[in-house]
């Protein structure tokens, strides 16, 4: 083969094999489920689903669920986030001062993300027992406190997954913070210093102003993590009990397709979450300018 | 420079976070360690008095355990082989070619991760059903490998981001065609990056729960997520037993991450990183 078609080839026949299965996993079905949004495919009309334009977004955008959902996504993705950040922020600024065994607690302190996570919500599922789970003795047993309806309460059995995904999710936030901490020059606290900054002055004008372009990437991806985690709630809440009333959209949208067979309803329903996180996203980049540097 | 008394705060600090972060861990070993009559126990002790490895047994050899750890480990090779295959190319043609609708590919991708899993998995679900691929290992790969791809393809091309295209060139000038220079001279440098590819396909199919639920049905057919959320359901009765899985599951899992975490953060965070 000539050395200039070998050029022109090439990189065309590396990139086939990805581009097919890319197309065949990923474009198609998402095309297909845009498709779906637009019949009428249920437990009922399965092999004989027919198009029924824009019946389900109508109703989507009329009832009640969609803005209920959403406002407890909103929740549960702020909530998560910010206590992750602060919590892993925090524990990352005590860690990198002059501690005795930090290497140690840092191990200890990624447990929670290194154990598989439907590991971790089945076991805070069986903490939350009401009877006889760690959570309700220790209030009980220990602080002599009234144990606490976990999931009978609707309140209560939204706050059992919130716990669950801050103590999985903040370590996360901590290696990040960690490594930005790491790679702030020290001369810049010895200038601050001469400066006569205090602690104080030195974590507002140097440490947490060198440390935002670090945790940014790292808080949008945990933000879409936390928005799209289905395990946590699923699994703690066993499903959306009590009543589905501790659903966020991604729940939602699977116990829709997967347990009530709404085949359609629910691709629908993914089509809005899709341009959702669609508008979130390319704000992002822009915002952040990332892809400039990385498509380099 | 720190007061006596900030440095004994800031280790008080530490020490309570660390305790409250392990407890939940700690908590599930001394219920693997639980005889089976003392399942319905209300006692906060961490290690039970009579401690026994009696539920590690029953789990392994009484239960199908070997069963999923024999289909998870199944699913997970296809996966990590696609993984790798596909990314290692892939993303060394978007490192260092130019070409039509590159951007286009690497934005694609970069939003293909950013979407949740149900989304892809309900249209996956009835084209796999039209296609007899629903409850099959087969069909779970497929779901698994569209997952973990784009992932994939970013990381490799960012490591190939870093090393130096002289290297090829000079390759190229002796008379070493595309294909060889890429197979002999890149390839091998960036083993590193292949390395962590490889876990993370491999431990992104070993603990997925969601989408196997969907896709398989068949007992024989569960994977180890399935498996151990099949014992914690029938909560007391089997709870030893599903803590002395979880065990067994997540140690090799978390040796690992121990290690490797520092790649999966500068993998992650690309991004940021290079500026």
């Amino acid at each position: 083969m000539k050395a200039s078609t070998e050029k022109k080839i090439f990189p065309y026949m590396l990139l086939l094999p990805t581009v097919v299965v890319m197309v065949l996993v990923v474009a198609y079905p998402l095309v297909y489920n845009f498709v779906l949004s637009f019949k009428n495919m249920s437990m009922y009309h399965y092999y004989d689903a027919r198009f029924v334009g824009l019946r389900h977004y109508a109703s989507i955008f009329t009832q009640t669920e969609l803005y209920w959902v959403f406002g407890k996504t909103l929740i549960w993705t702020v909530v998560n986030v910010f206590l992750h950040v602060a919590l892993g922020v925090g524990i990352a600024l005590v860690l990198n001062g002059r501690v005795v065994g930090s290497g140690v607690f840092r191990s200890l302190l990624i447990l929670p993300w290194a154990v598989p996570q439907y590991i971790s919500a089945l076991t805070w599922r069986g903490m939350f027992n009401h009877e006889y789970g760690a959570v309700n003795l220790i209030l009980k047993n220990v602080l002599h406190l009234a144990p606490i309806p976990w999931f009978s309460d609707a309140t209560w059995a939204f706050a059992a997954p919130i716990i669950t995904n801050v103590w999985l999710g903040f370590p996360f936030m901590m290696i990040v913070a960690l490594g930005g901490l790491q790679s702030i020059p020290h001369e810049l606290y010895e200038a601050a210093e001469l400066d006569g900054a205090g602690p104080l002055g030195k974590l507002k004008n140097v440490t947490l102003p060198l440390l935002k372009p670090v945790l940014a990437p790292a808080v949008v991806l945990g933000t879409v993590w936390t928005f799209n985690n289905m395990n946590v709630i699923w699994l703690v809440t066993g499903g959306g009990l009590p009543a589905d009333k501790t659903h966020i959209l991604v729940t939602y949208i699977y116990k829709a397709a997967f347990t009530y067979y709404r085949y359609s309803y629910a691709a629908a329903f993914s089509v809005i979450v899709f341009f959702l996180l669609l508008g979130f996203t390319l704000a992002f980049m822009r915002h952040f300018k990332v892809t400039e540097a990385v498509f380099e | 420079m720190k007061g006596r008394g900030t440095r004994i705060a800031a280790h008080v600090f530490l020490v309570v976070v660390t305790l409250v972060t392990v407890y939940p861990i700690v908590q599930i070993v001394g219920i693997s360690l639980r005889p089976a009559d003392r399942l319905y126990s209300t006692s906060l002790r961490v290690i039970p008095e009579d401690a026994t490895g009696r539920a590690y047994y029953s789990v392994v050899f009484e239960k199908d355990f070997l069963l999923w750890l024999r289909n998870s480990a199944i699913v997970s090779a296809i996966v990590t082989l696609v993984g790798v295959a596909l990314a290692s190319t892939a993303g060394y043609v978007f490192s260092r070619f130019r070409f039509v609708a590159r951007k286009f590919g690497l934005y694609s991708l970069l939003i293909a991760q950013m979407f949740p899993a149900t989304m892809l998995l309900l249209p996956l679900y009835v084209l796999m059903k039209g296609l007899h691929l629903l409850d099959s290992m087969a069909g779970l790969s497929v779901a698994y490998a569209a997952t973990a791809l784009p992932f994939c393809v970013w990381t490799m091309k960012g490591y190939y981001d870093t090393i130096p295209r002289e290297l090829e060139e000079a390759a190229l000038i002796d008379g070493a065609s595309y294909w060889r220079a890429f197979r002999t001279v890149v390839l091998p440098l960036a083993a590193p990056a292949l390395a962590i590819t490889a876990i993370f396909s491999f431990m992104s199919a070993w603990s997925e729960f969601m989408v196997a639920r969907v896709i398989i049905s068949t007992r024989t057919l569960y994977t180890l997520p399935l498996g151990l959320e099949s014992l914690s359901s029938t909560f007391q009765t089997e709870w030893a037993n599903y803590a002395a899985g979880s065990v067994l599951v997540s140690l090799p899992v978390v040796l690992i991450f121990l290690f490797l975490n520092r790649y999966f953060v500068s993998g992650l965070t690309l991004g940021g990183v290079k500026q």
